[in-house]
């Protein structure tokens, strides 16, 4: 009980602090009961949701280097010229003016898990109650020979966080004459959207079929095979994209010539394409493997699911594509956006001295277009088993389209404008 | 059914939401508990938070809903009887005590 009336009391000491804060170089206030890093998906939701179900008593800090909301899910439809990135930006302003969150346009140098502070790059420290992180992917270019300076003199570009690199590899795409290759290659799992590779391999036959017909697609996956909706998009590339689409099975990239486009495999020979995007093999964000927050095998940040609590420093949530992910569980934004809900109800559950959640629910579903007009899907509903301490489907959920169709071409659009507004409205 | 057998191992907390989220649709005073919140929260990727989509897009707005039409929608979803393209997936992934604590939540909200 004495907690609760802590807990009353916090929207003035946040108010308090976020005025002390102003006199600060940096603009950030110097406390904040909690604080998230990254305003992706999982940050987003999980600063809206704890403004919204502590009835705005706790105050939150959402520190983040860009200046708006670029989703990946649909970026996918501005390379293959069927979108504009406006279409898939939304501002912050809605977390701002509705829900109190307090936008620190910065990003995070270092975590004090013992003081518990944040350092940002720019200067100035904000100490915390309640951190949460959600920091996205880091793509691992060391993984490949010669992926970094490519990627640095925009010879090879990945568009796998969206905004200038979606606009690069569109140029790239849009320079490419008839007859052209655009190779894509795939990182074995886990990585960020499973589906997201293949449904960016189709959306640029569609372009192809439409503007450059003598062109083809190579997909080149250092996978057995499609890592997701495997039957759907093989079936959309030989009926829409006969003779244009050819997809490769384990091919793992191992090194890249920029100057020549060639990337190099492990077993395979070698491929030369016209426009090469070369996916690296992903870890955690930054940010979470510098803290050693990325514990499991230094790569993804083992959290326990109940609550999303690191294991390895008390009081700090990691959600989204960074976590070591349970059983069936995508790396997905709609993911993230559950995985978010779930650690801010027991953050503000913990915080008025109230238990967690006792058997918390996540759902997933994720759209993918394999071309301008027709969409597929794979869904499911993950539950808490507290026996296991891990997440598991719910037996018998979940499942993909039957076929590709228009309808959920309109139901993509709409996931895409309601979780945007769910994670930020 | 496979998503009963899920259900002894989630009603417990929920018996309890439900019966509390019944008292605060009838008084319409404090909001429901969290637990039903977040329960309710699971729709809010695709049907917009708290149920409230953003106009005009495809998918149902689920708050202000009748409890008995929601209640009925989501079993018919679960056993097949309402065709989907989504939702007899993932309604499939709910117990009958979620759906019920789920139509009482949203039929209380505006």
């Amino acid at each position: 009980m004495q907690r609760r009336r802590v807990l009353q009391g916090l929207a003035w000491s946040g108010a308090v602090a976020s005025l002390g804060g102003c006199a600060a170089t940096s603009g950030a206030p110097s406390s904040a009961k909690v604080v998230v890093v990254g305003g992706g998906y999982g940050g987003a939701t999980a600063a809206k949701y704890i403004r919204m179900w502590s009835a705005q008593a706790i105050d939150v800090v959402l520190v983040e280097p860009q200046p708006e909301f670029v989703s990946c899910p649909v970026s996918n439809l501005v390379v293959g010229g069927m979108r504009r990135l406006a279409d898939v930006t939304t501002p912050y302003d809605g977390l701002r003016n509705r829900h109190g969150v307090t936008i620190v346009r910065d990003s995070v140098s270092a975590i004090d898990s013992r003081a518990r502070t944040v350092t940002l790059a720019g200067g100035g420290t904000i100490r915390y109650d309640k951190l949460v992180l959600s920091p996205g992917v880091e793509l691992m270019f060391d993984g490949i020979e010669g992926l970094r300076a490519a990627n640095a003199e925009g010879r090879i570009v990945q568009a796998w966080r969206a905004g200038a690199e979606t606009l690069a590899l569109r140029r790239q795409l849009e320079a490419m004459g008839d007859g052209g290759t655009y190779a894509i290659t795939i990182p074995e799992q886990p990585y960020r959207c499973p589906p997201g590779p293949y449904e960016r391999a189709s959306v640029v036959a569609a372009y192809f079929k439409a503007a450059k017909p003598r062109s083809k697609v190579l997909i080149l996956d250092a996978n057995a095979d499609v890592t997701s909706k495997a039957g759907l998009f093989k079936r959309a590339w030989s009926e829409l994209y006969p003779g244009m689409v050819e997809y490769r099975s384990q091919h793992r990239a191992t090194a890249v010539d920029a100057r020549t486009l060639t990337v190099k495999f492990e077993v395979h020979e070698d491929v030369k394409a016209d426009v090469l995007n070369v996916l690296p093999p992903m870890r955690a964000g930054e940010i979470a493997v510098k803290t050693g927050l990325a514990n499991a095998n230094t790569r993804w940040c083992m959290v326990d699911y109940q609550t999303f609590e690191s294991t390895a420093a008390k009081d700090i949530h990691v959600v989204g594509d960074s976590i070591q992910v349970a059983p069936l569980m995508p790396k997905s934004g709609h993911m993230a956006n559950s995985h978010a809900k779930v650690a801010a109800a027991a953050i503000v559950a913990q915080l008025s001295g109230d238990q967690p959640i006792a058997r918390p629910l996540l759902t997933n579903t994720c759209y993918s277009f394999v071309s301008a007009e027709e969409v597929i899907h794979v869904a499911s509903v993950h539950e808490y088993v507290a026996a296991e301490k891990t997440f598991k489907t719910v037996a018998g959920s979940g499942g993909v389209s039957a076929a590709r169709s228009q309808l959920e071409a309109s139901y993509a659009m709409a996931w895409a404008r309601n979780i945007w507004a769910d994670c930020l409205a | 059914m496979p998503s009963l057998s899920a259900a002894p191992f989630r009603s417990a907390s929920l018996v309890g939401a439900v019966l509390l989220c019944a008292t605060a649709a009838s008084a319409q005073t404090a909001p429901a508990p969290l637990a039903t919140r977040a329960l309710a929260a699971t729709c809010a990727n695709c049907h917009g938070t708290e149920g409230r989509p953003v106009e005009g897009e495809a998918m149902p707005r689920l708050a202000g809903q009748p409890r008995e039409a929601l209640s009925a929608s989501l079993r018919a979803f679960r056993d097949g009887s309402r065709p989907a393209t989504v939702m007899h997936q993932l309604a499939k992934g709910y117990s009958n005590e979620e759906i019920d604590a789920l139509a009482a939540y949203f039929a209380a909200l505006r």
